[in-house]
């Protein structure tokens, strides 16, 4: 019989990705989600994908976001997305935001990002995209 | 519209319904001066756009310095009027093309510089004599530089007939942007020697343009803007001075860069306030005697924070707006956005768009018959007096937490920027903040990219790869090793770094070794946590 669960709060990386420094977005985000009352664990400038992956096992988050606004986000959520699988952490839900061109959203969806934020969308339907991914996340057993 | 909401400008100041000669002060003409004379409220210069136009300088560059070359040549026959050259960013950062973690980034948001002969080709066929060239390269302006001298004097020309602008203000990059390598304090050093350098033997050239703009964009307000570039101008400027420079020396070219974004008459008054408040500052804190030490001159950048996915061609008449804010208020050189700047780099018909733009406000609209034509507007007036109190004050709260080098290591000016980015975010959100086509008067079809966008070349990267590896096979490595380890040695002394980074472009070394010999003696900075 399964133990009754505590209700736990949301918790979200936030990384940026390459050597982009644009970070006015993702500190946006971050802020939002934190008074939307999620955990918001970010990791800061030009980390790999390495670091991201190793830090969203560490911290046992349940949404990865990621920010690139210098055009990098196919190849970048590419490698992450693949290698998230590899490590066995496919159930890790991977949301991309920043300056993506319509039909690359459409890309990053078919290689399974589970949600797109470009430039210009609302701030409240972010938020409540992010935090019902994390409610579907957290209830894989990890 | 709710009438009992207060009416502000967008950084805060409270504005009256009407303004009448009740609101200027008695001593206006001494706080305005003439255009050309201190203060320089009214322009630096005595004729202004009567004499000529100001500069109109679009930003570019992508991909080898071969693509962005045949860019350049098309802005030129466009009739633009200088360059403005937008470097990748491992170029930025000090990395090579070669480099693993550049792998996605080589060409991507400007031109991929691994070497002097990638600056020779990028100038190929065009006389550096005879163009005003802007770099936009802060941590590695210094290896920039050095390669962009060489690459002049392979065509003949002589240091001191070079014009042009380095951007060279790596303070504002802790703040926005963040192309920063070294921690604040050796960057300011290494900003420091670039101009130390310039000021003998560069006499057109501006060495550094201190920039409010990025902290702008990145969130802060209009007075904020003002006060974080000259709380960045002091701690350069007490840098120089303590170095034993004397300040009528470096300081005529000494250039600026604000922003201008929507709030039309607050962006005119801020750059009033602004070379009234340089002027000030040049005379009783830094003691000027040189009238050009006292004239501010500027840069003005419209605004990408303020353009829309949505609608995209709104950009264009939002773009107008500023461009028209940066007229009024006296700017030296120009940039106006491409209106699909949200979606990608901006395409080339954007880009003429954009220029076109310049051209229209300059040559048609008749705003440059005379010089500052909204000299004693009531409000206008008004407005540019509680904004350089504002700014002053700001500057001031700066000033009592250590300076710039020490406010920014604490985080604290990347707090209040990120606080007010928060802000718009959530006002443009709830609709307090209106924004045609986003939450007021919008389409109900899905955002819609407009026409062709710019379409990055897949092969630019590998084809930068490769002129650097051909590069390297055909250059002396003994020497240019040689040369790399004395700037390294040079760098741990108080000795100027330039004279040793020029001998080792002139050796051949490559961006990235330069910039790792630098590494080597101060070390790389980690940004705090910004909440």
């Amino acid at each position: 019989m399964p133990a009754l669960v505590e209700p736990r709060i949301p918790r979200v990386l936030l990384a940026k990705p390459g050597l982009d420094g644009h970070d006015r977005g993702v500190k946006v985000v971050g802020m939002a989600l934190r008074d939307a009352g999620v955990e918001v664990i970010y990791l800061g400038l030009r980390q790999s994908v390495g670091s991201i992956l190793s830090a969203a096992q560490q911290e046992d988050v349940d949404v990865i976001g990621l920010s690139v606004l210098s055009g990098v986000h196919l190849a970048v959520t590419r490698r992450l997305l693949s290698e998230r699988d590899t490590l066995g952490l496919a159930d890790i839900p991977v949301v991309v935001g920043g300056t993506i061109p319509p039909a690359d959203a459409d890309l990053l969806r078919e290689m399974g990002a589970a949600a797109v934020f470009p430039v210009g969308i609302d701030l409240q339907e972010m938020v409540a995209s992010v935090k019902e991914l994390a409610a579907e996340s957290r209830g894989v057993d990890r | 519209m709710n009438a009992s909401r207060a009416v502000t400008t967008e950084s805060g100041i409270p504005v009256r319904e009407l303004y009448t000669s009740n609101d200027i002060p008695a001593d206006l003409d001494s706080r305005l001066g003439l255009p050309g004379q201190p203060p320089f409220t009214r322009g630096p210069y005595e004729s202004m756009y009567r004499e000529r136009l100001w500069t109109m300088r679009q930003y570019s560059g992508f991909g080898s310095a071969e693509d962005t070359n045949r860019r350049y040549r098309y802005l030129l026959d466009q009739g633009q009027t200088a360059l403005s050259v937008a470097f990748d960013l491992p170029t930025q950062l000090g990395l090579d093309s070669t480099h693993e973690l550049a792998e996605d980034e080589v060409g991507r948001v400007g031109v991929a510089i691994d070497t002097v002969q990638d600056m020779c080709d990028l100038f190929d066929g065009l006389p550096l004599d005879q163009l005003s060239v802007n770099f936009t390269i802060n941590a590695t302006a210094p290896i920039i530089l050095a390669f962009y001298l060489v690459a002049a004097e392979r065509q003949g020309v002589a240091m001191s007939d070079l014009a042009g602008t380095l951007q060279n203000d790596i303070l504002k990059e802790f703040l926005a942007r963040k192309t920063f390598i070294y921690p604040p304090e050796p960057s300011v050093r290494l900003a420091c020697d670039v101009v130390e350098f310039c000021s003998t033997l560069l006499p057109r050239f501006n060495p550094i343009s201190i920039t409010g703009y990025h902290a702008r964009e990145a969130g802060c307000s209009a007075t904020q803007e003002l006060a974080f570039a000259f709380a960045d101008a002091i701690a350069y400027c007490d840098h120089l001075v303590e170095r034993g420079i004397p300040f009528d020396s470096f300081a005529p070219r000494l250039s600026f860069h604000f922003a201008s974004q929507m709030d039309f008459f607050e962006e005119v008054a801020k750059v009033r306030a602004a070379r009234r408040m340089w002027c000030e500052l040049a005379t009783t804190r830094y003691g000027a005697s040189d009238p050009n030490s006292t004239r501010l001159r500027f840069f003005s950048g419209c605004s990408g924070a303020t353009l829309t996915a949505q609608q995209p061609l709104n950009n264009v008449v939002r773009s107008t707006l500023q461009c028209l804010a940066a007229v009024l208020g006296g700017a030296q050189s120009i940039h106006v956005m491409g209106y699909d700047e949200a979606y990608e780099i901006p395409s080339e018909e954007s880009v003429r768009l954009a220029l076109r733009t310049q051209q229209i406000i300059g040559l048609e609209s008749g705003v440059t018959h005379t010089v500052d034509p909204l000299a004693g507007s009531y409000y206008v007036e008004s407005l540019t007096d509680a904004i350089a109190l504002r700014a002053t004050e700001i500057l001031d709260e700066i000033a009592a937490q250590g300076g710039a080098v020490n406010a920014t290591t604490a985080g604290l000016l990347q707090r209040w920027i990120a606080e007010n980015a928060y802000t718009e975010a959530r006002e443009i959100a709830d609709g307090t903040r209106p924004k045609v086509g986003v939450n007021v008067f919008v389409d109900d079809e899905e955002m819609q990219a407009p026409g062709a966008l710019f379409i990055p070349d897949a092969t630019a990267a590998a084809r930068q790869r490769e002129r650097l590896q051909s590069f390297l096979a055909q250059r002396s490595s003994v020497s240019a090793a040689e040369a790399v380890a004395r700037v390294g040695s040079v760098a741990g002394t108080t000795e100027n770094v330039m004279p040793s980074i020029l001998d080792a472009a002139r050796a051949g070394a490559t961006l990235g070794e330069i910039a790792d010999a630098l590494r080597g003696q101060f070390g790389e900075y980690r940004e705090p946590v910004p909440w």
